[in-house]
Order: C-alpha cells, then structure tokens, then sequence
C-alpha cells in the first residue's frame, strides 16, 4: 500500500517536478492538451498522492474504503494520469498513449476507464455533486473515507458548484474536502477581467464552509492544511482549501501568456521547457 | 484522406469556426441589433472576432451555460439580436431547459451557435463532442435548424439568421471545409435543400462535412457506373420535403450520410418522410449507439464509418437493393 509511504519535502517536490514533466511529454506527444492547467495544481496533486494523504490501493483501484479525488477540472488530465501511473496504477507507458485513437488516456477522465479514474469530467461544474454523493453514499455504508474535490476557479463560475455547495453544507459534510486551484486565469482571460469571482471566501464563507487559504506551490503549507482539514471533519462543515497558484507554474513563457491555455508545446518550446524544470532539479 | 478531393473540390484554408467568426464579423458591421454572448469559449469559437471589434456588444457569461442562454433571451426581449455561442455539447446539454423555456416555447428571434459539432474536434475526447446535438434540437419544436456544408453557406446562413422568425441552431465545426459553392451570389434559402451533383440511380443526402463527402463518394461511384445525385440538406427543420420525394421517386434509393448520431439525427427524420411520401430503399451512414474516443479526427471517421468509402459502400448496397426490390 503506497498510500502510508512517508517522503521527505524534497522528495516530495522531485515528485512535483516530475508530474510536471510527463505533463509536458504527454501533452507535446500528443499535440494538443491543457499543459498550464494541469501544471498550477501539481504539488496540490502531489500533496495527495504522494504526501499520504489519501488511503488508496493501485492493486485495488475500487478498494471501497479508499479515499476519492475527483478531478473536477477535467481538462488537468494529463496531471491525474501521469500521478496514478507514478502512484503505481498503471504502467507509464500508457502515458504516452494520450488522446491517441482506441487509447483509454482520453483527452479528458472517463470514469473506470483507467483505473483511479473516478468520474467522467470535462464539462465543468459537474464534480463537486459528484463528490457530495459519495460523501452521502459512505455515510449510509459506514464508511469512513474523505472525499477530495479539484475545482478550477473559472469553474466556479458554474451554477452548478453553488448549488453543491448549499447541499454540502446542509448534509453537514465534514469529509468533503474542495481544493481550488485559484490561478486566476480561465480560458479566454483573466477570471477578474472575464466574471469577477471575489470576494471569495466570503462567498463560501457565507455558503456555510470552512475556508483555507494556502499557497498552492508550497508543499509543506499544503499538506499542513490538509492535516488540519482532516481533524476539523468532525465539525460537520465542508472544508474548502483555496490554493493560490500559478497558471502555467514552472515553465516561465506559459507563465507568461495565458494564451496557452488548452494548447500544447511544440517541439522547440517543449525543450525550452524541459531546461526549465531541469534547473528546477 | 482529404475531404473534397475526389470530388475536385478545393480546400479552405479556414476551419469553419474561423469562417464563422468572419460572418458573425460582418454582420454585426452592419446590423447594430446584434450582440454576442459567449460562454469563455470565444477563443475556439472565434466569436471573439466581435469582441476585437464591438466589445460592447459581446459578453462573456463565464463558465455558466444557463445563465448564458437565460442572458441572451432577455437581451432579445429587450430588443436586440442574441449570438448565444458556445461548444454545442455543452450549450445544449447544460442549458436545455433555459433554452427550451425562453428560446423556443417564447419564440424569440435569437440564434444558437452550437461551435464544435460532432466527432472532428478529435483529441478534446466525448466529453466535449457535440453528437447528440441535432437530436436534442429535434426535441425543441420551434426552431429553424441549419447546418452549412461549407464556407459559403456558413456565410449566407449567419447573415440569413436575424431575418427568420423564432429561433435557429446553426452548427459550427472545427475542421476546415471544402469549398461546394460560390462565395459571391451563393444559392442559399433556408429550408430549401440543394442538389450539388445531379445522378438517377440513388441521392446521397448529407450535411455539413458529409455533404464534401458525398461529393467524393459520387465521384468513386461514377467509375463503377452508378450515377449518385447529392442532396445538400443545409436545413434540417423545416425539411425540404418536396426535394426529399423527388429523390426517392426520381432515384429509387437514398443514402443518408451525417456526422451525429443515427438515433434522432438527419438521417432519421428524412426516413420518416421518405416512409410517408415515398418508400425506397435507404442505407444510413452515421454514428451508431457510441460515443467516440480522443483522437486524430481523420483517423476517427475512418474508425467509426464516416468517411466517402463508407457512402461508397452504402451507395452500392442501396442500389443493389433497390434493383432486387
Ligand atoms: C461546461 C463547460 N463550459 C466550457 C468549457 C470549456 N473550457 C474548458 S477549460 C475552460 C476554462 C477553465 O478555467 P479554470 O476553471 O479556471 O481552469 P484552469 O484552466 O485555469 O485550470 C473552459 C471554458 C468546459 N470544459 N465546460
Ligand atoms: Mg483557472
């Protein structure tokens, strides 16, 4: 069970590191994909998998107990494939099987067709329902498992999320745990230039949850959080950590440009790239 | 496999969504009525070519497809011309309530741009394919429905669409067309198919891409001695019922050919015209009970039948049919 696998920080940020390569390998192999959105949430990623926070068996993929991550922003699935092949799901070969025809990668997660895969994401809003089900669900099971939930912040401009919301607080989900990957960024711009957000912790404040603010690079305050997170369950509140990212994090001109969003590197940016992450070593 | 090809047919350099962006351009230049509502997708969609120019007239509803079509009917209540574009699968599938409510039991003039239909988005994966999309516009009885086959007709049915009464669906693609009509002068009448290749032994009736392909397959068919009239069915409500019985009763067999579902899609509705004016034998060229996986989309009508060779085989099948009747 790699789950109860302890790594030291720098271990943990080599994992990072190396999620965020096979993102940039998947991806330029495949000519298209979402890099940059798969790249902000990595060490929230990391943290997961990697840091023990969820309880999970690759060799057991629908293990009843395990812990839930659902990848609520499927568009990141390059970033969820390439973190259950390193936690052991599936051969790494597989990755470079993206978005191919008659491949299971699909360009975004189909629930069950990789093992790990938990929902069928990618039309956005959709996942925090999901999550609040199997809260529900393992509630009436007595099972005792946390439900982990990724959100981009220009998905929360769906209707949807608000209305999962409202529900989780009401059923006084204590296990439901959201992660937002605040990087500030949609698809067409800038998310205050596009449909201002703020203030939001206020607003999931006011829809009755626990905010956390963190910075969502930093690995030790994201696991510190999500231990936090852990002993306030008993709360009954749904907890909500806002991780402030960067879109694009790691690779300085995707920093740069949010135009990257949903494009692939070619060739010659994607070796820029990769010197990047190197020196980063 | 390039599409037109066989059939002599040249390529456009542009992807059709870019043609879009260009008509949605051009008419908004010159009808102040027009304002677009995009669902932070104009970027594929091109209805940022608007934005560019009219930011005042273009609104980025955010990530919210309900909200956007709820916005873009009130906007015609108050008396201007709604673009609501967005990816037709989710447009459609978040928002069909929204829509069937205050678009078309209301009956507002209002068009529905569903960007990125059927398979050839490729790589994005199902999650994001628009193959239900004309069944779910089936399903919504007052509006016009329109898919363009090609630049030209892409350009007349934009311009065309704030002077038809009560809602239209207009369908939009990412991969270029070929070019089958005239940019300048384009025979172009909503509800009016048009016949693009005259035969006597069968008509192949398509839309969008399959009408290119039609083209093609004809042309495959032609060396075999079989002689295919191509039906561009540009319109799929209100049907050109007149053009669809003088196909069955002037070529005795019907090959129907589209990038969608077969369940509830072009192919379905002609059938039950063909059954009521004029019984022949049919063959249907389409996606069968599936959803399609991420992928080249070449390599994916090719997996999934969707290319010229499978309207050739149809084709021959269909008359060989009709000849044993
Ligand atoms: C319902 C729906 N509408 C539109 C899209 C198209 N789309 C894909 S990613 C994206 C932007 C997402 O922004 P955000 O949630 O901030 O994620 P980020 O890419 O910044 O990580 C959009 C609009 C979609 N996938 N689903
Ligand atoms: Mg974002």
């Amino acid at each position: 069970m790699k789950s109860t696998a302890t790594k030291s920080y720098d271990e943990l940020r080599e994992q990072a590191r190396q999620l965020r390569l096979d993102v940039l390998e998947m991806t330029t192999k495949a000519g298209s994909g979402h890099p940059s959105s798969s790249w902000s949430p990595v060490e929230v990623v990391t943290a997961l998998y990697f840091g023990g926070m969820l309880r999970y068996r690759p060799d057991e993929p629908w293990w009843p107990e395990r812990d839930r991550f659902i990848m609520s922003k499927g568009h990141a699935a390059p970033l969820l494939y390439a973190a259950l092949s390193h936690a052991g799901y599936f051969e790494r070969e597989e990755l470079w099987r993206l978005r191919d025809v008659g491949s299971p990668v699909q360009g975004h997660p189909i629930q069950g067709m990789m093992p790990g895969v938990e929902a069928t994401t990618g039309s956005l809003g959709q996942g925090l329902s999901l999550g609040l089900g199997h809260v529900l669900g393992g509630r009436l099971a007595g099972k005792n498992y946390r439900v982990y939930v990724l959100l981009g912040d220009g998905e929360c401009e769906a209707g949807q999320i608000w209305e999962a919301a409202m529900a989780a607080a009401h059923f006084k989900a204590g296990n439901l745990v959201a992660i937002l990957d605040y990087n500030k960024f949609q698809e067409t711009g800038p998310i205050s230039r596009e449909i201002a957000l703020e203030p939001l912790v206020d607003k999931w404040k006011s829809f009755g949850w626990n905010v956390h603010e963190v910075n969502g690079h930093d690995i030790e305050e994201v696991l510190s959080t999500l231990q936090l997170v852990k002993q306030l369950e008993a709360t009954g509140q749904p907890q909500i950590i806002i991780a402030h990212t960067i879109k694009g994090k790691g690779v300085s001109f995707v920093e740069a440009d949010f135009t990257f969003h949903g494009r692939a590197l070619n060739a010659e940016q994607a070796e820029l790239a990769r010197e990047e992450l190197d020196a980063t070593r | 496999m390039q599409l037109g090809k066989q059939a002599g047919l040249k390529l456009s350099d542009a992807p059709l969504r870019n043609v879009f962006g260009d008509a949605l351009l051009d008419l908004a230049k010159s009808n102040p009525k027009v304002v677009v509502l995009d669902g932070d997708l104009g970027n594929s969609t091109k209805a940022e070519y608007v934005r560019n120019e009219f930011p005042e007239r273009f609104f980025n509803i955010g990530i919210a497809e309900s909200n956007l079509v709820g916005v873009g009917a009130g906007l015609a209540g108050a008396g201007f011309y709604p673009f609501i574009v967005s990816f037709s699968s989710f447009l459609l599938c978040n928002a069909y309530d929204q829509i069937r409510l205050a678009v078309a039991m209301s009956e507002i003039d209002a068009t529905i741009i569903g960007s990125h239909g059927g398979i050839t988005l490729g790589k994005d994966g199902p999650t994001q394919m628009g193959i239900e999309d004309l069944a779910l516009m089936g399903g919504l009885p007052t509006f016009t429905i329109i898919v363009p086959s090609d630049p030209a007709t892409m350009h007349a049915a934009v311009k065309a669409a704030p002077d038809i009464k009560g809602p239209v669906f207009i369908r939009s693609s990412r991969v270029p067309m070929p070019f089958i009509y005239p940019m300048e002068d384009t025979p172009f009448e909503v509800g009016k198919a048009n016949v693009v290749r005259e035969g006597t032994d069968l008509t192949i009736i398509g839309c969008g891409m399959m009408v290119s392909a039609g083209l093609d397959a004809a042309a495959v068919l032609a060396e075999e001695g079989i002689e295919a009239r191509v039906l561009d069915l540009h319109t799929i409500r209100p049907m050109d019922i007149g053009a669809i019985a003088a196909a069955a009763s002037e070529t005795g067999a019907i090959v129907c050919a589209e990038e969608h579902l077969l369940q509830g899609g072009m192919g379905s509705n002609v059938a039950r015209v063909v059954a009521e004016e004029n019984p022949v034998p049919m063959r249907f060229v389409g996606l069968k009970d599936v959803y399609v996986e991420s992928g080249d989309p070449w390599d994916l009508l090719k997996k999934y039948n969707l290319t010229a060779d499978d309207i050739v085989a149809a084709g021959r099948e269909v008359v060989k049919a009709k000849k044993a009747a």
